[in-house]
């Protein structure tokens, strides 16, 4: 048998009462569950959306740079993000944003050492979703009202 | 803890170093667990005054936008901002690297890559806003 690179490796390696090597069956895993439930579902999209906002970032120091650089960077920069294609990512990173910062919260009401009941973490995720949503239009309402 | 421990069996006979002793390094402890809140927490009222800034930028010209990032208060905030971001964002993603990649070597050089990415894109935006303030 080769080294394992991975620790996990060693739990997966057994041997029969003959003394032959054998490869030990993974318990059922992801396909077990239902993915699509608030537990799961609303974790996943904390990562996802930490994941987007960081990609997200680069257009902050793109907005940065450019405008320390000069009046012809800067114009690229905002002809950019004022474009159709540059507008929808806007829109999708305000909602990445408010999604992980609704979500964050509910993970330092954990961290406090509440809302670990059933039930409660239901009405907390559905609170995360409809936040987003709710916070998401009210930016972009807002954007559209000062723009200019 | 410490005091049943010794008061039980053979751990009687064992110091607290010779107990920890080859049960790996601790590193960092909680830190990298308290430093994401901490940054987080600290993220929410700077996040949130970045996006309503930006807002009432929206549609307005480079001359307003340097004017706005050159401002004293709103430097400082800014600079706050790009090193409290790129601190949680690095955490996180760290995390999220060392969930999923395997073998050992290429998960390290993966984490050190992507710190090091972000490292220069903070340093990227923090010398903008710097220029900026200086040039105001």
């Amino acid at each position: 048998m080769t080294t394992p690179h991975d620790a996990r490796e060693a739990l997966m390696t057994g041997r029969r009462s003959d003394g032959t090597a054998v490869r030990r069956p993974l318990s059922p895993h992801l396909q077990v569950y239902d993915m699509l439930q608030m537990t799961s579902l609303s974790s996943i999209l904390t990562r996802i959306t930490g994941v987007a906002w960081s990609l997200g970032t680069l257009l902050m120091v793109w907005w940065l740079v450019a405008a320390a650089s000069g009046e012809e960077a800067f114009a690229r920069a905002q002809w950019f993000m004022g474009s159709i294609l540059g507008l929808l990512v806007l829109f999708g990173l305000t909602a990445a944003a408010w999604y992980h910062t609704l979500a964050g919260l509910r993970h330092l009401l954990w961290d406090w050492g509440f809302g670990f009941e059933l039930p409660t973490m239901y009405s907390t995720g559905r609170m995360v979703f409809i936040g987003t949503a709710a916070l998401t239009v009210l930016t972009w309402v807002l954007a559209i009202v000062f723009w200019g | 803890m410490a005091m049943t421990d010794m008061n039980n069996g053979p751990a009687a006979m064992r110091t607290a170093l010779g107990r920890v002793r080859g049960l790996g390094s601790a590193k960092g402890g909680t830190h990298h667990w308290w430093m994401q809140r901490v940054t987080s927490i600290a993220l929410l009222p700077l996040t949130l005054w970045f996006v309503v800034s930006m807002i009432g930028l929206a549609g307005t010209g480079y001359v307003d936008a340097v004017l706005w990032i050159g401002a004293p208060v709103n430097a400082v905030l800014l600079l706050a901002l790009i090193a409290l971001t790129f601190h949680h964002m690095a955490a996180g993603l760290q995390v999220v690297l060392e969930d999923y990649l395997r073998p050992e070597s290429k998960r390290m050089l993966a984490v050190l890559a992507m710190k090091g990415a972000c490292a220069l894109l903070a340093l990227a935006s923090a010398v903008a806003v710097i220029r900026i303030v200086a040039a105001a």
